[in-house]
């Protein structure tokens, strides 16, 4: 058996990368698939905040690349989601630990026995972004509807390509439909224009995912959390299935739907 | 007010999502004009090869470069011409 290998990543911090690592991830061992998640952020450790795994780290990722551990062994079994683990990054280390070679032994070591390995990419286009793409056939692109964020992922899905991965996924997180349709930020098309790649998600700006994080329970666990169903989405998609992408459409108002639907009757 | 506004079309003019939009769409024709260092030494190297044919040129003073004034993007080529040849082909340099 040989899982595959994904990475998720953006160019610009602070977009999500780390809250959709976590989210897919926990979506996707909900759903059935071993899952192991990697934080290459090395020295700016994150991770496992998110997931609610802070307090039961002994081992990391530079123990395993420096042969202190194995790389199973070293990893830490999510509480709730029994098929999730998560190799934590050091925090006391940086990046010039791991070389882009030594990753890859671990996530090759990490697909012989896991579904899915997925690695937390650290911002930046340096070492970091070096390392962290080295073992992945698949790159998932994090960004928001800001021209900055836009700018740097077309930046990093150029260098993806450059580092033989090719068609990366595309999520655009955090989106407000209510400035979009005020004229006031980008929309899914204006980014997809752009970046000419294929869309994976659209993550709706949630107050929900600060809840998420502050508790340590992945969002997707929230039932009720938009944001959480469009990560749960998004898993589904990666296992293959036909998920309409379905946020945009409810938030639209009265009058739109009013529009909209004359629109129809007249054509 | 907000669907009056949709209804008559915007007064105050380009909504900041067009201004974002055409910022975005020329910032990034300006960043990807560029190559790897390897391609455009390549670039280079068969722009010579091929102008050699024709022209005897000074390939230590040649430049190449991307122009990305305005809202356009150009490669510029600078070669300094040392002699037209009388004949194309391989000839001799």
């Amino acid at each position: 058996m040989s899982g595959s290998v994904i990475v998720v990543t953006s160019g610009k911090g602070g977009v999500g990368k780390t809250t959709a690592t976590a989210s897919i991830g926990a979506a996707l061992a909900t759903m059935g698939p071993s899952v192991a998640l990697i934080d290459a952020d090395i020295g700016l450790r994150n991770l496992d905040l998110v997931l609610g795994l802070e307090g039961r780290i002994f081992h990391n990722l530079v123990d395993v690349v420096d042969g202190v551990v194995d790389a199973h062994k070293a990893l830490i079994r999510h509480k709730d989601i029994k098929n999730l683990s998560l190799l934590p990054a050091a925090q006391s280390r940086d990046k010039t630990a791991v070389t882009p070679e030594k990753m890859r032994a671990v996530a090759d070591e990490l697909k012989s026995t896991f579904d899915f390995v997925i690695i937390d990419c650290p911002a930046g286009i340096e070492q970091g972004f070096k390392n962290a793409v080295a073992g992945a056939e698949k790159a998932i692109v994090v960004t928001t509807p800001e021209m900055s964020a836009v700018r740097d992922a077309d930046r990093i899905i150029g260098m993806l390509e450059h580092e033989g991965i090719a068609e990366p996924w595309l999520i655009i997180n955090r989106i407000r439909f209510d400035m979009v349709k005020k004229h006031d930020m980008l929309d899914v098309n204006d980014v997809l224009e752009h970046l000419k790649i294929e869309l994976l998600g659209v993550i709706p700006d949630d107050e929900a995912i600060i809840v998420a994080t502050n508790k340590g329970v992945p969002v997707v666990m929230d039932e009720k959390s938009k944001a959480g169903r469009a990560f749960r989405d998004v898993a589904a998609r990666i296992m293959g299935e036909d998920v309409p992408m379905a946020a945009a459409a409810e938030e639209e108002d009265w009058f739109t739907r009013i529009i909209r639907w004359f629109a129809r009757a007249r054509g | 007010m907000d669907f009056l506004q949709r209804l008559f079309g915007r007064l105050e003019g380009p909504s900041s999502r067009d201004t974002a939009k055409n910022r975005l769409r020329l910032v990034l024709v300006q960043d990807r004009a560029t190559l790897s260092p390897g391609l455009m030494e390549q670039l280079k190297t068969d722009l010579i090869e091929v102008i050699t044919k024709y022209l005897d040129i000074d390939e230590s003073n040649m430049r190449v470069e991307f122009d990305n004034s305005d809202a356009s993007v150009a490669i510029v080529a600078s070669i300094p011409v040392r002699e037209v040849k009388r004949s194309s082909g391989a000839g001799a340099r």
